[in-house]
Parts: C-alpha cells; sequence; structure tokens
C-alpha cells in the first residue's frame, strides 16, 4: 500500500497538532495552558502551507491512493482550504471565549482539531467508508464540545440533545449506507455509480437513498431534521456553535456533493423531488421562525438553517437535467454558496461574540445603540448580517446569485418554482437581518444600562484578526466576485466528471 | 482626451465611493475637513458630469458614448459596460448635481445624531449607486447598482429619520416613524428588486437560444429585442411582470406605492430631497433602458394597464394631497402624482411619450427637490410641519415664501417654468398612442390626466394659500425667523435657475433626448 504523503501531508500536519496539544496539555502547569492554543492556532496554520504547495506544485492534477477511496483534487483542495482557514477562525474566536472559563482549555483545542481533522477526511474521501469515517471525527468531537460548559444547565441540555440526535441520524444513515453496500456491491462512490442505474426499480434501493440523505438532512440541519440546532446552538459556547454552523454543517454538504454527484448521478428522480422539498422547507420555515427570535444566537440558528435551504436549491436543479453544463452549473452554485456562506456566518458569530463580551448579553434588544459605545463593532455588524441578507456589494449577494442563475437555468416549471419561493424568502430573511442593523444603529441605548461592569473591550486581537479576515473576504468577494467564480466553475468540472 | 473617453463615466461612478472611505481616514473630530472633502469629491463629481454633458456628441444620441467594456465575471459572461446615451445622459447630470446641492445644504443643517462624517459618507455611497445605475449596460452590473443604493438610505432614514410615533391601524400598533418606514422602504424595493433578479435571469437564459452564449448585455439584448426576438409568448408576459414589479415599486406605481409617503415623510432633508429627486428616477427609468427595448411586444401589451396605473397614480397622489396636514407628507404624495405623468408618457410608447416622461423626470427631480429642501428649512425653523399651524410664512420669511410660490407653481404646471412640459407633452402623447393602441382608451387617460393637473393646481394652491398667506398665528408672534442662509441660497439658486431655464428653453433636455427616444421608438415598434 503506497501512500502520497505529500498528498496526505495536510491531514498529517493536523494530526501531529493534536498530540502536540495533548501533550503540552499533560506537561504544562495550568497557568499557562494557554500555550495549547499558540500550538493549536500555528499548526492549522501550518496546515496550510501543504496545501499551497499541493495547489500550486508541479506535481499531478489529482492523487488517488487506496484504491480510489482517498483523492486529493481540485475540490478536495479547495474545500480543505475553506475547512483550515474555517478552523482557523473559529479558533482565533475562541481563544479569548475559552480562556474566561479558565478550564480545560487543552482539551478544548484537542477536539477542536480532531473536528477539523475529520472535515479535511470528509473532503478526500470517495467511498462511503471513508466518508463515514470522516463525518464522525467531524461530530464525536462536537458532541463534547457542545456540553462545555459543565456547570450550564442549557449546555448540557445542548450537548444531550445533539448527541442523542445525532447517533440517531448517524444509524439512520448508516443504515442507508448498508443498504447502498449490500445492493450495489462497492463502497466506493465509482462503484455505485456504476450499478445504480439497474437498481432504479428497487423499492429498497429508494429507500436507502432515502434514509442517506435523511442522514445528511440532520448533519445539514435541513427541516424537518433541525429540530436540535436552535437549543444546541444556544446553549454550545458561542464559537463552538460557530463551528457548528459552519464547519460541521459545510461538511455535511460536501458529503451530500460527493453523494449526489459522484454516487448517484444517475438516480436523480429519488433525489431532485426530496432536495426540492427539503430545501423549500428549509427556507421557508428557518425564515419565518428567525422571524420571532429575540436572541441573537437563536436566531443565527434558523437564520443557518434557511441559508441551508438556498444551498440546497441547486441541487434541485441538477436533478432536473440532463445537460453537463447544467449539473456543473448547480454544483458550482453550491460550492460557491457554501465557502460565502463560511464567512459571513463566522464574522457574524465574531460580532456575536465580541458584542456579547462588551454588553454582557445575547438578547438583540440589549444591544440598542451599539454604534454608541463600538462604533467598529457597529459596522462589522451591519456588514456580516447585510451580507447574509444579500445585499450587494457585499459577497453574500453573488451567492444567492449563483443560486438563482443555477435553479432558473433549466427552466422547468418545478425549478422556476423554487426559484420564486426562494426570491420570497430572500426578501423575509432581510426582516430579521435588518433587524440587527436597526437595533445597532438607530434605537437608543436601554436606560439605565451599567455598561462599566461588563466594559471589557470588545475585541481582544485575535478575534479582531478573525473579524478582520472574514470582512476582507466579504467585501473582496462581494465586488470582484470573478476571482472565485472561475476556481468554482473549475471545481465543479471536478466534481461532475464522470457524470 | 482619450482618458476621458474611456475613464470619465467611472470616475463619476467611482470618485463618490472613493471619497467615502477617505472620509473615515480623518478624524472624527475634523468635521470642517470632512466637509470639504465631501464637497470636493461631489464637486468634481458633478464637474465631470457636466464635462461629459459637454463632450457629448448630441448628432447621434441614439448611440452609446463614452462607451467602456472590461471583463469583470467571466463565469457568467457578466462585463463592466457602461456608457451614456441621450436617455441618460439627463438624468446622470441630474443627479450628480443634485448630490452636490445635497452636500451643500448639509453644511450647516444637520439632524440629530449628528455624527457628520456617517452621514456625508452615506450620501456619497449613494450617489455611487445612482450614477452608476444611469450608465450601466450590463443587467447584473445594473443589479448591483440598483441595489447599492438601498443601504444607505436605510440607515440614513433610520438613523437621522423623523422620530415622531404614529399609529399604523394595518399593523395595529404604534411605531417609531424612521424605523418603521426605514424598513419598509428597504422590503419594498428588495420584493421587488428579487423578481427583477429572476427576469434578469431569464432574459440571459433566453439570449443564448438566438447568439449562442448567454448574455447580460443591455445592448445586445435591445438589438435582439428589436427583432422581437423573446416574443410575445407566456415567457415575455413572466419576464416583464418580473421586471414590472422591480421597477413599479421604485417609482413607485400605484398600488406599489405606500412605502414613499412614510418614507419621504420620515426621512431627513437631504434623504427625501435625494429620494424623491433620483431614486424614484431608477424605476422609471428603467422602463425605458430595459424594458421597452428589450420586450417590445410586450410593452405593447402591457401599456393600456400600465397607462391605467399611471391616471390612478395621478388622481389618487391628487386627491390624497387635498386631505394631507403635514407639508412634508403633502409633497411626498405629490410625487406619486407627478410619477404617474412620467408613467403615462412611457405608456403610450412614443417618440413624444418617452420624451415628456424624460423631461417629466429631470423636472420633477428639480422641483421636488426643491421643494423638499424648503420643507426641510421651513421645519427647521417653525420645527413643526403641520399645515394648520403655518401661515403668513411670506410675511415672516419674504424669501421663503417667494420661492416657495414659485416652486409650488412650477410643480403644478405653470407653462413657462419646468414642471409645465411633462405634464403637457405626456397629454399629448396620450392623444396619439402608438398605433394599435385603443384611441379611445389613451384619450380618456388623457382627459383623466388633464383633470390631476386641475387637482394639482387644486392642492399647491390651497397649501400655498395656507402656508404662506394670511397672517401669521398667534404662536409665532415675538419669534424673530433667520429668512433664506447662505448655504440655502448655494443650494437652492442652481435648482431655480434650471427650473426656469427648462422651462424657457426645454431643449436643453430635450436636445439630448429626441434623438433617442426616436431612435427607441422606432426599433422597438419599427416606425
Amino acid at each position: 500500500m503506497d501512500l502520497d504523503y505529500h498528498a496526505l501531508a495536510p491531514e498529517l500536519v493536523v494530526a501531529a497538532t493534536i498530540l502536540v496539544v495533548l501533550g503540552l496539555d499533560v506537561v504544562l502547569p495550568r497557568p499557562r495552558k494557554y500555550w495549547t492554543a499558540f500550538a493549536g492556532v500555528l499548526g492549522l496554520a501550518l496546515a496550510a502551507v501543504p496545501l499551497l504547495t499541493l495547489a500550486f506544485g508541479d506535481g499531478p492534477e489529482t492523487r488517488s491512493m487506496l484504491g480510489g477511496a482517498y483523492v486529493v483534487d481540485g475540490f478536495a483542495l479547495v474545500l480543505k482550504a475553506v475547512f483550515i482557514v474555517g478552523g482557523y477562525l473559529v479558533l482565533l474566536m475562541s481563544v479569548s471565549f475559552i480562556e474566561s472559563d479558565r478550564y480545560y482549555q487543552g482539551e478544548y483545542y484537542l477536539l477542536m482539531l480532531t473536528s477539523i481533522l475529520g472535515s479535511l477526511v470528509m473532503a478526500s474521501s470517495r467511498d462511503l467508508i471513508t466518508l463515514f469515517v470522516g463525518l464522525e471525527l467531524v461530530t464525536g468531537p462536537l458532541f463534547l464540545l457542545a456540553g462545555w460548559r459543565k456547570g450550564d444547565a442549557k449546555s448540557n441540555e445542548a450537548s444531550l440533545k445533539f448527541f442523542i440526535l445525532g447517533v440517531l441520524s448517524t444509524a439512520i444513515l448508516l443504515y442507508g449506507m448498508s443498504f447502498l453496500y449490500g445492493l450495489t456491491g462497492s463502497v466506493t462512490f465509482e462503484g455505485i455509480r456504476e450499478a445504480a442505474p439497474d437498481l432504479l426499480d428497487s423499492g429498497a434501493f429508494r429507500l436507502a437513498v432515502l434514509f442517506t440523505l435523511v442522514g445528511f438532512g440532520f448533519k445539514v440541519t435541513a427541516v424537518p431534521f433541525h429540530f436540535w440546532a436552535p437549543d444546541t446552538y444556544e446553549g454550545a459556547p458561542t464559537p463552538v456553535t460557530a463551528y457548528l454552523s459552519v464547519g460541521s454543517k459545510a461538511a455535511g454538504f460536501v458529503g451530500l456533493l460527493l453523494l449526489c454527484y459522484k454516487a448517484l448521478p444517475s438516480v436523480t428522480e429519488i433525489w431532485g423531488p426530496a432536495l426540492w422539498v427539503l430545501a423549500a422547507l428549509s427556507m421557508t420555515l428557518g425564515n419565518l421562525t428567525a422571524l420571532r427570535q429575540d436572541n441573537v444566537v437563536r436566531m443565527l440558528a434558523y437564520s443557518s438553517i434557511a441559508q441551508g435551504g438556498f444551498i440546497l436549491v441547486p441541487f434541485a436543479a441538477a436533478a432536473v437535467s440532463s445537460d453537463a453544463a447544467v449539473i456543473q452549473e448547480a454544483a458550482s452554485a453550491t460550492i460557491v454558496y457554501v465557502i460565502i456562506y463560511a464567512f459571513m456566518n463566522l464574522g457574524a458569530f465574531g460580532v456575536v461574540i465580541a458584542g456579547a463580551r462588551r454588553t454582557g448579553s445575547t438578547m438583540i434588544d440589549d444591544w440598542a445603540g451599539m454604534w454608541r459605545y463600538a462604533p467598529r463593532l457597529a459596522v462589522l455588524g451591519a456588514m456580516f448580517f447585510f451580507s447574509l441578507a444579500g445585499i450587494p456589494p457585499l459577497a453574500g449577494w453573488y451567492a444567492k446569485f449563483a443560486m438563482f442563475l443555477s435553479i432558473l437555468r433549466p427552466g422547468n416549471a418545478w425549478t422556476t418554482a423554487l426559484a420564486v419561493i426562494a426570491a420570497v424568502n430572500a426578501v423575509i430573511a432581510l426582516v430579521y437581518y435588518a433587524r440587527i442593523g436597526k437595533t445597532m444603529w438607530m434605537d437608543h441605548v436601554p436606560e439605565g444600562a451599567d455598561r462599566s461592569a461588563v466594559a471589557t473591550r470588545p475585541l481582544t486581537g485575535s478575534l479582531a484578526l478573525a473579524l478582520g479576515i472574514s470582512a476582507l473576504f466579504v467585501v473582496v468577494a462581494g465586488i470582484l466576485p470573478f476571482e472565485f467564480a472561475g476556481v468554482f466553475a473549475d471545481l465543479a468540472k471536478v466534481v461532475t466528471t464522470g457524470i | 482626451m482619450a482618458w476621458f473617453e474611456s475613464a470619465g463615466l467611472s470616475l463619476i461612478v467611482f470618485l463618490p465611493a472613493a471619497g467615502a472611505l477617505a472620509l473615515f481616514a480623518l478624524p472624527k473630530a475634523r468635521e470642517d475637513a470632512q466637509k470639504w472633502l465631501a464637497l470636493l469629491t461631489t464637486g468634481l463629481t458633478a464637474v465631470l458630469a457636466v464635462a461629459v454633458a459637454a463632450n457629448f456628441n448630441y448628432g447621434s444620441s441614439e448611440k452609446f458614448q463614452f462607451e467602456v467594456s472590461e471583463s469583470w465575471i467571466p463565469a457568467i459572461g457578466a462585463r463592466y459596460h457602461i456608457g451614456i446615451d441621450g436617455i441618460s445622459l439627463p438624468l446622470l447630470v441630474l443627479s450628480a448635481v443634485v448630490t452636490v446641492l445635497a452636500v451643500i445644504y448639509s453644511w450647516d443643517h444637520w439632524e440629530e445624531p449628528r455624527n457628520v462624517r456617517g452621514f456625508l459618507a452615506l450620501i456619497l455611497l449613494l450617489a455611487t449607486g445612482m450614477n452608476g445605475t444611469f450608465v450601466a449596460l450590463d443587467l447584473v452590473l445594473f443589479f448591483i447598482f440598483f441595489e447599492l443604493v438601498l443601504l444607505p438610505m436605510y440607515f440614513m432614514i433610520g438613523i437621522w429619520g423623523d422620530s415622531a410615533k404614529r399609529r399604523i391601524p394595518v399593523l395595529g400598533r404604534t411605531v417609531t416613524m424612521r424605523l418603521y418606514a426605514a424598513i419598509k422602504f428597504f422590503l419594498f424595493t428588495l420584493f421587488g428588486s428579487a423578481f427583477m433578479l429572476l427576469g434578469f435571469l431569464a432574459l440571459y437564459f433566453r439570449s443564448g437560444d438566438f447568439l449562442g452564449n448567454n448574455t447580460f448585455d443591455i445592448p445586445t439584448l435591445i438589438a435582439l429585442g428589436s427583432q422581437n426576438a423573446f416574443g410575445s409568448g407566456t415567457f415575455a408576459f413572466l419576464v416583464f411582470g418580473a421586471m414590472f414589479l422591480g421597477f413599479a415599486v421604485k417609482v413607485p406605481m400605484w398600488p406599489f406605492h405606500t412605502w414613499l409617503p412614510d418614507a419621504h415623510t420620515a426621512a431627513p432633508t437631504v434623504g427625501s430631497v435625494l429620494l424623491a429627486a433620483i431614486l424614484l428616477k431608477l424605476g422609471s427609468y428603467a422602463f425605458l433602458r430595459i424594458s421597452i427595448p428589450i420586450l417590445p411586444d410586450m410593452a405593447r401589451e402591457w401599456a393600456p394597464f400600465i397607462g391605467l396605473l399611471a391616471v390612478i397614480g395621478i388622481i389618487y397622489g391628487s386627491l390624497a394631497c387635498l386631505a394631507q396636514t403635514d407639508v412634508k407628507r403633502l409633497i411626498a404624495f405629490s410625487s406619486v402624482g407627478h410619477m404617474g405623468f412620467v408613467m403615462l408618457g412611457i405608456a403610450t410608447m412614443t417618440d413624444v411619450g418617452f420624451n415628456a416622461s424624460l423631461i417629466g423626470m429631470v423636472a420633477h427631480g428639480l422641483i421636488t427637490g426643491l421643494l423638499f429642501f424648503l420643507a426641510g428649512s421651513m421645519h427647521h425653523r417653525y420645527h413643526t410641519r403641520e399645515i394648520a399651524r403655518l401661515g403668513g410664512n411670506q410675511k415672516l420669511m419674504p424669501w421663503m415664501g417667494g420661492i416657495l410660490a414659485f416652486t409650488a407653481m412650477a410643480s403644478l404646471g405653470l407653462p413657462g417654468l419646468a414642471g409645465f412640459w411633462g405634464e403637457f407633452m405626456s397629454l399629448l402623447g396620450a392623444y396619439r398612442p402608438l398605433a394599435g393602441l385603443s384611441l379611445s382608451q389613451f384619450q380618456t387617460y388623457m382627459v383623466i390626466g388633464a383633470i390631476g393637473t386641475v387637482l394639482t393646481a387644486g392642492y399647491m394652491l390651497w397649501m400655498l394659500q395656507r402656508v404662506n398667506l394670511g397672517e401669521p398665528k398667534a404662536e409665532w408672534s415675538g419669534h424673530e425667523f433667520n429668512d433664506v442662509g447662505t448655504t440655502e441660497w448655494l443650494a437652492w439658486a442652481p435648482l431655480i435657475v434650471a427650473i426656469v431655464a427648462i422651462g424657457v428653453y426645454p431643449r436643453i433636455v430635450l436636445g439630448a433626448t429626441t434623438d433617442a427616444v426616436v431612435n427607441l421608438a422606432r426599433t422597438a415598434f419599427g416606425g
């Protein structure tokens, strides 16, 4: 068995970092535990180096190993870059947050890095087993991280709910996968793709596909498999929530992309309508529920459910067409959306962390008039939340634009209807995103609010860095999306080759 | 001057945005420096816009000039394509000039919370969006600029707007006007533009059937439209309808107008001026630039409907004005009526009508802009806008009263002032609409429109009588009022001059537009 160590270098570096963090945590006395944070942040930054050499070096474009089960190609590289940068931003946000909790710092970084490692594995997985291992590596540590604040009943509830439903969804997923293997006789995506067309009439096969979809539906918090998300998001420490809503969710979408486009492209009639319904439900219910939230974290939880719906929309377009260009465009739209969403949502969570530090609250009304005492934070807040709403020239517009472009391309009545649903939802979403802008900029500071008690500086160095990186991306990608669009189009070709 | 040919329009678009960024390089306390910087950038932009007008080749105003076409998002074929023709030139100049006047007026008129830097930055960002919309020749670029005005205006209304409380029967609760108006403006416009975007994308995909590759390029789509490529089937109907939603909300046409009175009334003075003078024109301009030339058959089919909504708007706006007790709200409703005339001109689908709508847009921009300035300045002095409490304004402030009388006359369409031409020509156009449209129907519209002009005169004169004439109310005795101040003169004089100049010599506008609209009518409807 020959391994391409260059191709595996990012995973190896992260794995080594995990060991270093573990070692440091054992060795260091309590007051010096913050070194584990340094080690984690540094190690993750180092992991980006082999990504660059792989992407711009001379080697072959596609590096396949383990009998095609593990592949490093353009698609995997770009998504790994997103996972590493996203994970890096989450770690930066965690530094001050976890420090203020004062305990179990080492384990925190250890678990977070393990989860990131899982997402790196997922991006390269090309068979069911690797995909599953990667997915569990992503989710497992998060069960623990969600319950990080042990003394807090809400955090315990968050962890327990997440765990029970997470295990349930895993069971469903695994059940579906076992049927897929049993019916097609293969665990690799390629093998499944070849065997699938003959099984179209088999009821068991349909069930297998649907079970697998449901499993991923839990991971990407698609309605009606979303109900764990708001409580878990609210109870978990905010940086963990940020990671849940971006990292683990993106990992779920990667799984879905691989499964739908790589393994099951010939049975679109099974997953197409299912994902159509999931997309429409997620957008609509996510938005309508987000309208009624008073806590910004809960609002972001429902908003991320709705955003997940938007991300699912292009799948419905790919399902009704056999034209390679349409399918590529749909895949590309999903990837574009996932990446832009990752940055703007992480930025929004960064603002929530900073805002909570400043006001001591995550209730939206407590943020009233924030621009008077924290103008920079208020600017950033407006930026990220309006970007999530898709208002040009912030990056969110291009994500929505690419999504509309892909769903209108087939010109079919069903897809057009979904486009109209998406358009109406884009307008509804503005109501609650704009509310944050309104509260921070237009309302008066609440009377009698004592800011001095909690008036720590809202931005620590690492948090400011995380927000700066996200803000830069949101502005540049919004004004000059072409740099990204070209890359995405190429990626989509990689994903959809062989269809 | 080759650089000017290629970079002139881009500078007009992006100079204000650069100015907005530069403002934040200045210290917060240096308000004077911030004002001068804003004046400098908007002033330079206006000078450039005038220079473009001076170098514009009026002999071929139907052609796009100062064109730039650069690759922008190659993956979807969207280009940075800008240019200007006789239709957009007057509006671009109007937009650039009114922005400077807004900055000049802001010099010593600040609403709470002050924050000079933030307010000026929003004006500058708005300018980029407005100027950009008028020069964009690519649907994606147009969409971006069209949406770019939303955020600044939202914040302008929401932060500096009117904090009065008002009960909204539909919601069943009392709201702060600025917050309510800001989100209402945002939501209405976004709702329209979401469907507009779907329409744009549908055009993009259909264009591929004729060209081989899909395009967002407006001139290319117009060329397709002139061959009736998109036909008159369900597809064209839906696309026209989707774009109609987007543009009609922006104009706004009855019944999509309900955001307008709230937004105009609640906005700070400069916000109302920019809204009325420029933002409304984005919608009506888009009909001329996009809907009609690209989907001419559908335009013809929709024309009676557009005309109907237009005349309803005229009558509804005028009647609503008669019922208003607040000066600013009255002016806001008068906009609904005036934009009705603009849309009636467009609905006739003739060159006369298009010309009417363009000169109507420019005149409405100048006149209603000035009216909102006046309303703001009077509110500044009286601290009320209640018509019932005002009175004898002419005696208290002779100059202010005089300018108000002048502007009201211009607004009601007095011959010799700018407002006359838009109303007159659009009625003229309705007398003889495009061949194939029902003559009797449009002539009915004409009669209704004519009744509208009488009503307009009615409410304007009545407002003038109550505000300007008579004796000052007892509550003002002993008050000293400053008449029109220096910055006010500086901001208003250009508007007054332009209103007279266009009134006496409409060729200032029509000279640029006529060839362009004749060409538009001919390529769209052949003959």
